[in-house]
């Protein structure tokens, strides 16, 4: 099946502008960009990243499952390369924490003139050359370690996909129902 | 100065429409660290020429070709988000040194910028091997229940959180 294309050419290249300009000033208004905000959510102090990062993978989660049931669009799931990722997701970590943002965060922090986060966008250019130049050796010897290929939680836990949201649904619920709690104290 | 914030779980709820309206209209995904390696391959032009950027075995790949497409759009897109969400609450101005950081290092900018430069590095690097960052993996992945997103999130939380705690450790 072929996913619907509504836009091509010059509209396409507009929603990406359209997109990214919602996307941009959402993170400045929840808080976000602001690099305590990251560093108090390492350190579960405050707890503004997970309120967001949950509610929105939550109502994105249901809303592309309708549309998915409808038609409407297909999913685009990354591969599982366990030991790329876990690896990739590792050094991630520790760069988030030094600098209080990820590259969405860094990158908008940076447009509201934070200059670490600028300094942080240069390393980023510098860690991507890195990357770039690895390539080849990575794509050897690390990225094919441990491929599971395009996995999602319900092949793998071997459950209905209704039962999985399900699951999330309640998880968001549960990590709400102790946040308020938490914050209560 | 006026709270420029709003309520956390609203702007989840939004962005969370903002993954909705991308997967239906242009199809695409939320993600950054595409975009941010493509902007990686044009910095690269003055060291390795553009004839050797590409040559590079990645930045050769259709996706991830230097040049203005979706995701370097999008990159755009943001940077103008954040910027004219600052300056309609009067929080846009020049800083560089956060609370938390001077409160354990000190107010040195020179120690803040070379730290954010190399956390910086670490989280581009990072994000290509896994081949996703915190939009590609941590929100479009797992609201697609995505093996991957999960993994990445659990792994980033828990070096974050492992970081935090020593960088952050109070000398006795």
């Amino acid at each position: 099946m072929t996913p619907p294309a509504f836009l091509t050419g010059e509209p396409l290249l507009w929603s990406a502008v359209l997109l990214g300009l919602a996307f941009g000033f959402l993170l400045h208004r929840g808080g976000v960009t602001d690099p305590d905000v990251i560093v108090r959510f390492f350190r579960l102090r405050d707890f503004t990243v997970v309120k967001v990062m949950v509610t929105a993978l939550t109502v994105g989660g249901v809303g592309v499952l309708l549309l998915r049931e409808t038609g409407l669009a297909t999913l685009q799931i990354k591969e599982l390369n366990l030991l790329a990722v876990c690896f990739g997701a590792g050094l991630f970590g520790i760069g988030m924490a030094v600098c209080g943002s990820c590259p969405g965060t860094g990158l908008a922090a940076a447009a509201t003139g934070r200059l670490d986060a600028m300094a942080a966008l240069a390393g980023m250019m510098a860690g991507g050359i890195a990357y770039a130049l690895a390539f080849p050796w990575l794509a050897a010897e690390v990225i094919p370690v441990g491929a599971f290929g395009k996995v999602r939680l319900p092949d793998l836990l071997g459950l209905p996909e209704w039962a999985c949201y399900l699951g999330l649904v309640a998880m968001t619920a549960g990590i709400f129902r102790l946040i308020a709690r938490g914050e209560r104290r | 100065m006026k709270n420029p914030r709003w309520n956390p779980y609203l702007v989840g709820a939004l962005i969370g429409l903002v993954c909705i309206l991308a997967f239906a209209l242009p199809g695409k995904a939320p993600g950054m660290s595409t975009g941010l390696s493509q902007a990686a391959g044009a910095c690269a032009i003055p060291f390795l020429g553009s004839e050797g950027v590409a040559a590079n075995a990645y930045w050769s790949k259709p996706s991830h070709r230097p040049g203005w497409d979706y995701s370097t759009l999008f990159l755009v897109g943001t940077a103008a988000g954040a910027l004219l969400s600052a300056a309609a609450s009067g929080a846009l101005r020049l800083t560089s040194v956060s609370e938390e950081w001077s409160s354990r290092f000190g107010s040195s900018r020179a120690l803040r910028l070379t730290g954010a430069f190399l956390g910086g590095a670490l989280l581009l690097f990072g994000a290509r091997l896994a081949d996703g960052c915190t939009s590609g993996h941590g929100i479009s992945g797992t609201l697609q229940l995505a093996a991957s997103g999960w993994v990445f999130f659990a792994v980033m939380f828990l070096a974050g959180s492992v970081t935090a705690a020593l960088l952050y450790r109070r000398r006795a």
